[in-house]
């Protein structure tokens, strides 16, 4: 392949931009002091307090997991700041007090804080570095009863329901990472969607890292309460600096009886540049339990940073559940992704669907990884698997790491998974229709993505497949 | 010069007859100082455990924590007419040349292979020292016991076992059939079967490797089988495993590939209370193949694991393989199957797929298909499905009035047939297309 398709793949990273914010960031490291200092800066009820305490204990006690299929230097968790907030003069009132450089910064990135829009009918929370700037469509959510803000105020707001379900997806002791985020986390989103709601629009939060050397460590709690409906867009961004940084992240979803939560993630975290130096550490859990008759859906699309290592899971508790995931993982230049789910069938009738598309490209490493389970209880289960990679150039790799674990004989469990490249006769094929062989791979990769894509809200899938198309510039050619 | 271990841990039991065999140097030097460093590598690494990601879904605490005789010494009392049913042999075919191995040892009384066609040579390990260094000397170079504990146990104790040599250009006109055997008298032994095949250039055979039980009694055997197969070589390598029903068996068997060479291999599982399989294979010259086939099947509270390796070296190989199982009682499968291709592997085509019935609500399976691919100019696949007996078929069945015991095993049957069908050895296929209609009723 190809000298043709070797070049097409190196557009700049377009959101690689810092913003001169005056912040207000705690000093590196981390200590009990620490964790006190960041509960004590947000005006935390005691409970947060012990359980951030009780989390940093047992993070002292754990070692950072190694297993994945990633290499890079050890992290020095004490060289990480856990605290920078933009700093502003008194508590904000309403968007309009925010500061103007920092929707300068949003504009930048096309995110749509303001009254465009709400026209465009998306709610956005925005959090910068670690803590929630504004919430826009806040009234009209409220009309529904659906809590919708930051999970700093949840915890001062709804004390009640943070309590009862922060950690009762992920818990503190769930592995490195998450013990790490409990003990430090700083903000997030929260959603609260009440009994039989349909929420009416899509919810959606940015998240962007801008200091340099903090470590971002947001934390997402939404719940979907029997018979709720909610969809939930995540988009991520960072600038471009030449040290690593840190973000380990958890999110948390509780759909009980037959609620329903969709939750999309477009990760465009910085990469590092072409030689693999610098660039982000993504090192996330992300999980949601279903109740009876109750369906999550996770649809990812991840073409950002250093390292990704996410499980998006589902546990599949209740009877009748559903459970999905969708994901597209492009890698290029020295990119590292392992990234994959976690099925774990418990109830009976449960179903999940798995479909995950891996592109490497130039000397990135791309693996799936997935656990499906089924409990001896879970009579009736059914799982399908589809895995494919597609490979640019021969530096690169892909890998599948699938596990099925089966101990209930009427599951119905099947996995698939392919690897093959872009066809040089596709290419030919394209091109002799006039479209240039850049085109021709961005539509092709397109097409491989199709199923994914398609899952996607409608705004969120135009940008997919424009960062998509960023991603694999200079890859080919 | 003895070794020290820590006390109390399971290799503690080794040590005293590691001693004694290093004190008999029938052995040439360097054999004894592979297995001294074999030896020292094995207590370095201990058993292994679940935390073990290549041993994950398998618990080898029932071999660490039992401690076993070294069967050094001739035992057994075996008669000829006990072979039969371990023979496949229908008296419609001339006799396969066989060599038969007692509870561990070469039993040159029961085994025919005194009259062998030219170009095909077998002896046994102890012997073949001597009389064919130069075949022995590749022990220890195809495979390697830096990370599998079993295989430096094994690496250690390698005493006895078969070292079958096929000529260039010879095609051997029937199987050779291993055949390893035990009696009562192997209870609570070890033993560490030590083989090698090589095949030379553009050479033909069929090796058929037994392990078999005329008693009920609890034994571990650690067997290690080293393959070479020479430019355009073939060697059909069929692998029974029909242990008995207390018993332990690991086994690894590892083949090196050149140009244009085909190795086959099929793994019969279905005896022993804990058993390990590994096969692997490099295709290490371009335009060879692999085809690796296997079916397993159990019942009570079997355990069995199979873990397989085709690491594709060199451009334009082929692999393919197919695994099933059928699981009853409370047994446990377990299947890892990795494809390996490296960056210069461009043309690969590779498929894999691995198929598990069970038949009982108490029965598991952990199936773990892993593609692990640096080069972009390939077409691999794998797939795997867990079911049970599809219950419209079954119902189709009775309709036409067939008992439903009798159905179940029609289609039990009927799901292994397509890997069955892939042997090409017939008495083999049809002893166990036989066994597969009975061993569920």
């Amino acid at each position: 392949m190809s000298s043709s398709i070797e070049s097409l793949i190196s557009r700049e990273y377009q959101h690689g931009f810092v913003t001169e914010i005056e912040a207000d960031t705690l000093p590196p490291g981390l200590s009990e002091e620490i964790v006190r200092a960041i509960s004590g800066k947000k005006n935390e009820p005691p409970f947060m307090l012990e359980w951030r305490l009780k989390a940093y204990r047992r993070w002292l006690s754990m070692k950072e997991p190694h297993w994945p299929n990633v290499t890079y230097g050890p992290i020095d968790y004490q060289a990480v700041s856990y605290y920078s907030a933009p700093k502003t003069k008194k508590p904000l009132g309403s968007i309009d007090e925010v500061d103007p450089e920092l929707l300068a910064t949003y504009a930048k990135l096309g995110i749509p804080l303001n009254e465009q829009k709400m026209l465009a009918g998306v709610a956005v929370d925005a959090i910068f570095d670690s803590v929630s700037v504004g919430t826009t469509m806040r009234e009209e959510l409220s009309k529904h009863g659906i809590i919708f803000c930051s999970l700093g105020e949840a915890i001062r707001e709804y004390p009640a329901l943070v309590e009862k379900y922060l950690g009762s997806v992920v818990p503190y002791s769930d592995n490195f990472f998450a013990a790490l985020n409990s003990a430090v986390f700083s903000d997030g989103s929260f959603v609260y969607v009440p009994k039989g709601v349909r929420c009416p629009i899509e919810l959606s939060t940015y998240f962007r890292i801008n200091s340099a050397d903090t470590g971002q460590f947001e934390r997402t709690l939404i719940i979907a309460d029997e018979g709720a409906y909610v969809s939930y867009l995540e988009g991520c961004t960072a600038p471009k600096r030449s040290t690593n940084q840190l973000h380990a992240a958890v999110v948390e979803l509780v759909a009980l009886k037959g609620a329903t939560v969709k939750y999309s993630t477009v990760q465009n975290w910085y990469a590092g540049d072409k030689e693999g130096r610098g660039g982000i550490y993504n090192f996330v859990t992300k999980r949601g339990k279903a109740a009876e008759n109750a369906k999550i859906s996770w649809t990812q699309v991840e073409t950002g940073s250093a390292i990704t290592w996410k499980y998006p899971s589902v546990i599949l508790l209740g009877d009748n559940s559903v459970g999905e995931f969708y994901s597209v993982a492009v890698v290029n230049n020295h990119q590292q992704a392992d990234t994959g789910t976690k099925m774990i069938h418990i109830g009976r009738n449960t179903k999940s669907t798995i479909v995950s598309k891996g592109i490497s490209a130039g000397q990135g490493n791309n693996s799936y990884r997935g656990r499906v389970q089924v409990l001896p209880k879970a009579t009736g289960a059914r799982n399908y698997t589809q895995c494919d990679s597609m490979l640019v150039g021969n530096r690169c790799g892909a890998h599948t790491f699938p596990y099925i674990e089966v101990g209930n004989n009427s599951a119905i469990v099947e996995h698939e998974a392919s690897t093959s490249k872009i066809g040089e006769d596709q290419i030919f094929y394209l091109k002799q229709r006039g479209l240039s062989a850049e085109q021709a791979v961005s539509m092709i990769v397109s097409g491989f993505c199709k199923e994914v894509f398609k899952e996607l809200p409608m705004e969120f899938a135009l940008e997919a497949q424009a960062l998509l198309g960023i991603t694999l510039e200079g890859s080919v050619g | 010069m003895s070794t020290s271990v820590v006390v109390g841990s399971p290799v503690e039991s080794y040590v005293a007859p590691f001693d004694e065999l290093v004190g008999d140097a029938s052995a040439p030097a360097w054999v004894q100082s592979m297995r001294r460093a074999a030896f020292d590598r094995f207590t370095a690494l201990g058993f292994p455990t679940t935390k073990n990601e290549d041993w994950h879904f398998t618990s080898v605490a029932p071999i660490a924590d039992s401690e076993f005789v070294l069967l050094a010494a001739k035992t057994g009392d075996i008669k000829r007419d006990e072979l039969a049913a371990f023979s496949f042999a229908t008296g419609q075919t001339a006799a396969w040349y066989t060599m038969v191995f007692v509870n561990g040892r070469f039993a040159p009384e029961l085994s025919d292979c005194a009259k062998l066609p030219n170009g095909v040579k077998l002896w046994d390990l102890a012997s073949a020292w001597t009389k064919a260094p130069d075949v022995v000397d590749r022990i220890g170079k195809i495979t390697s016991y830096d990370l599998n504990a079993f295989t430096a146990l094994n690496t250690a104790f390698m005493h006895d076992g078969a070292v079958v040599q096929i000529a260039k250009e010879t095609e051997v006109d029937r199987p050779i059939h291993l055949l390893f055997i035990t009696d009562a008298n192997a209870a609570k032994g070890v033993m560490h079967p030590r083989n090698l095949i090589v095949l030379g250039r553009h050479a033909k055979a069929t090796v058929i490797e037994s392990y078999v039980s005329t008693s009920e009694a609890v034994y571990f055997t650690n067997a290690v089988t080293e393959v070479s197969v020479a430019e355009g070589a073939t060697l059909r390598h069929y692998k029974m495993q029909r242990e008995a029903a207390r018993s332990f068996h690991v086994g690894t068997i590892e083949a090196s590939q050149a140009k244009d060479s085909h190795y086959v291999s099929f793994s019969l599982a279905t005896g022993a209370a804990l058993s390990r399989t590994n096969v692997y294979t490099t295709l290490g010259g371009e335009g060879a193949g692999a085809t690796l086939n296997g079916l397993y099947m159990l019942g009570d509270d079997q355990h069995c694991d199979h873990q397989t390796q085709i690491v594709h070296a060199q451009p334009n190989c082929f692999s393919r393989e197919l695994y099933k199982g059928v699981l009853d009682g409370r047994s446990h499968g377990v299947f890892n199957g990795k494809v390996y291709v490296h960056p210069i592997a461009q043309k690969t085509d590779g498929k894999q797929t691995n198929n598990t019935l069970l038949l009982s609500d108490t029965a598991q399976i952990d199936t773990k298909p892993q593609l692990e691919i640096f080069a972009d100019d390939v077409k691999c696949t794998h797939g795997a499905t867990v079911g049970q007996i599809d219950r419209t078929a079954l119902f189709y069945l009775e309709s036409r009035g067939i008992s439903r015991p009798l159905a179940r095993r029609l289609l039990t049957y009927a799901f292994a047939a397509d890997v069955l069908e892939t042997l090409e050895v017939d008495e083999i296929r049809q002893s166990l297309e036989t066994a597969t209609l009975e061993r569920f009723v």
